[in-house]
């Protein structure tokens, strides 16, 4: 029988079925950090049950870290409490800790990938919804609740019922200007914010093969804002090269085993999807979001449609826009570049190389929030840094800051924020916060600009 | 986990479509150690305004609508993981979520917490929107051994699905990690044995 990527990972792992019901599926590694994970400890202390496989689990302290002062205490005592807590959990259990200031430190989905943790044909789990990050690298990576972090915690495997199979193909060359994010940005404004629910999503074709590792993270980073549990590209070249040489990759002969094994996964010729897409690259601009759900996105070039639905005008009447109006031109205040989407070296890449020279809008601020300790220390090294703070921008410590305010950086009230991050709900940025969702390459141009412009414009 | 097995009470309409997590529960509260207390500040940002006080238009505020029954537009409880949100529901009160399509994560978080999740068909959905409408002291009945939601006082009913591990679990008030820790001698063999 032919079988997809996701079908070769998956049936690897299942470790037995319950009858008429889901299946036991081992996870190769867990990541946790300090907002999903306290109550999972609790519940095993009062149950008496050991961590089953501490070496198999690796902390980071992300949502909730200030991106300033990091060598200081913590001033929010109910966040420096979780963050004291997460370290005592793991020192209690053996469980490896990149606490704040390590440096190893950030984002989950951006440190475990740069460290090699992540690897073609693992199963991952994390009690944060864009695991899926981890997908680009042909793993099955997924987000989980709370009780789920318990039961990985208990038994390192969880019970889950196969999900169906999608695959979405998007062959042809990218315009220039067109980014990672604007693919997915596109993907699911075409396809809705609950299509992919009950499924796991293949991206295969052109434009993913030719994609760097960064930009299939950002892709798969955003599977789950269409619904979809995870999304997977299958591994490559890119993806071995990627991987070689890092802090925690197989090294010599064992890596050379596991690439001979990694070059079989691949979905085989034939293999049958429950759903499949197909789109055309000619046909994906630099997308902007306009209202409060990720599907809620039109190319920088289109007005926001007509629709009569209720929760489509309340949408509209939070973000203040109007149908049949173009986002061009909107004056905007806020910039943010950083999150699990876009917060790798190549997004500060992008967005030095179109700042170099100029500066940023008077009206404007500008957080540059990288993923992690290495990809701070590398925009320093690349010389990118001095860039920003040339042109006005500010060059944060890492976490997950803007993108969900759950630290003191936050975008004020009735506020409009161009944001690399992954969701525009209501408040996710700040109490009453209006986020548009973008790329690197559109928020360092709205920053320059301090109003929205058409990029493919100026770039052509 | 508390057995779940017929419920019956009023409703409460929240006829909005794509209500994600973040609006059940802002992430600003999400810096507990513990489970307790989320549900003060359910859909905190609907419930009150900026200066904490409630807004009367918001249906949690409505006075004619009360019961653990919570009524709710397509793809409820999107976007992020967090169980909190599941946490803040069950801590409000409520033990059952009736929409046309529920998101995944957040479904499976439900039912480990014993809030179920039932799943109608669109038009169902808005007949159930419509008795509340008509009379908000309507009650009505989900029994989780027949799999039937019902508008009492009608003969409006309708059948769900659920997985049957999971309906044996709430009915028995069972979770997974009791399951999962029986299966240790399996899970050890798997990793001795495992061919990847």
């Amino acid at each position: 029988m032919k079988k997809t990527l996701f079908d070769k990972v998956w049936d690897a792992h299942v470790v037995d079925s319950v009858q008429d019901g889901p299946q036991v599926l081992y996870i190769d590694k867990h990541l946790i950090h300090e907002v999903t994970s306290p109550q999972a400890f609790n519940e095993l202390v009062e149950r008496d049950i050991p961590v089953f496989r501490p070496n198999q689990i690796v902390a980071t302290a992300d949502h909730n870290t200030p991106t300033l002062d990091q060598h200081l205490p913590i001033r929010d005592e109910l966040s420096r409490k979780q963050l004291e807590q997460l370290s005592e959990n793991c020192n209690n259990n053996n469980i490896t800790l990149y606490e704040l200031g390590h440096k190893y430190n950030g984002i989950v989905h951006v440190m475990a990938p740069e460290l090699g943790i992540t690897q073609p044909g693992m199963t991952m789990v994390c009690g944060d919804s864009h695991t899926s990050t981890h997908g680009a690298f042909g793993t099955i990576a997924f987000g989980i609740g709370t009780s789920q972090v318990a039961q990985v915690f208990a038994s390192q495997c969880l019970l889950l019922t196969k999900p169906k199979s999608l695959r979405v193909t998007v062959n042809g060359t990218l315009k220039n200007g067109v980014l990672p994010k604007d693919v997915i940005l596109y993907i699911i404004s075409k396809l809705g914010t609950n299509s992919g629910t009950g499924y796991f999503c293949e991206y295969a074709g052109d434009v993913f093969e030719n994609m760097s590792m960064e930009g299939r993270m950002t892709v798969c980073n955003m599977s789950i804002e269409m619904g979809a549990r995870g999304g997977m590209i299958a591994p490559d070249a890119t993806t071995f090269e990627y991987v070689k040489d890092r802090e925690f990759a197989p090294k010599d002969e064992a890596f050379d085993a596991k690439v001979a094994y990694w070059k079989t996964l691949p979905t085989d010729d034939g293999a049958v999807f429950d759903k499949e897409y197909y789109f055309d690259a000619e046909d994906i601009e630099p997308m902007l979001t306009y209202g409060t759900n990720p599907g809620m996105g039109i190319k920088i070039s289109e007005t926001i449609p007509v629709n009569n639905d209720p929760s489509f005008k309340k949408s509209l009447q939070y973000m203040n826009f109007e149908s049949g109006k173009s986002l061009i031109d909107t004056p905007i205040n806020f910039v943010f570049i950083g999150s699990c989407t876009n917060s790798r070296i190549e997004d500060f890449r992008v967005a030095a190389d179109y700042v170099k020279g100029k500066q940023k809008a008077d009206n404007v601020t500008a957080w540059l929030v990288p993923g992690s300790k290495q990809v701070e220390n590398q925009i320093i090294e690349e010389g990118l840094k001095d860039i920003f703070n040339a042109a006005g921008f500010e060059l944060r410590q890492p976490g997950c800051s803007a993108c969900l305010a759950m630290n003191d950086d936050k975008i004020p009230q009735n506020e409009y924020c161009v944001s690399t991050s992954n969701r525009n709900f209501e408040g996710r940025q700040g109490p009453g916060s209006r986020t548009i969702l973008a790329s690197p390459l559109v928020a360092a141009a709205t920053a320059i600009e301090g109003k929205i412009i058409d990029i493919s414009k100026q770039l052509n | 986990m508390e057995k779940f097995t017929t419920h019956t009470t009023q409703a409460v309409p929240l006829n909005i479509a794509n209500v994600d997590t973040d609006q059940i529960i802002p992430a600003r509260f999400l810096k507990a150690t513990d489970k307790k207390g989320f549900g003060d500040n359910v859909f905190r940002d609907w419930r009150f305004d900026k200066l904490g006080n409630p807004n009367t238009e918001f249906t949690l505020n409505n006075p004619i609508y009360s019961g653990s029954i919570l009524i709710a537009g397509d793809n409820f409880g999107c976007g992020s993981s967090r169980e909190h949100a599941a946490w803040a529901l069950v801590g409000y009160g409520f033990k059952v979520i009736v929409s046309s399509f529920f998101a995944d994560i957040f479904k499976g978080n439900a039912l480990n917490n014993g809030l179920l999740p039932v799943q109608v068909s669109a038009s169902f959905l808005s007949a159930l929107f419509a008795a509340t409408e008509t009379d908000a002291n309507t009650q009505f009945e989900v029994n989780l051994e027949t799999q039937t939601i019902s508008i009492l006082g009608t003969d409006l009913s309708e059948g769900f699905e659920i997985d049957t591990y999971k309906k044996t679990c709430m009915i028995n008030g069972y979770d997974d990690i009791d399951y999962l820790v029986s299966k240790k001698e399996l899970i050890e063999a798997f990793e001795l044995q495992k061919t990847y």
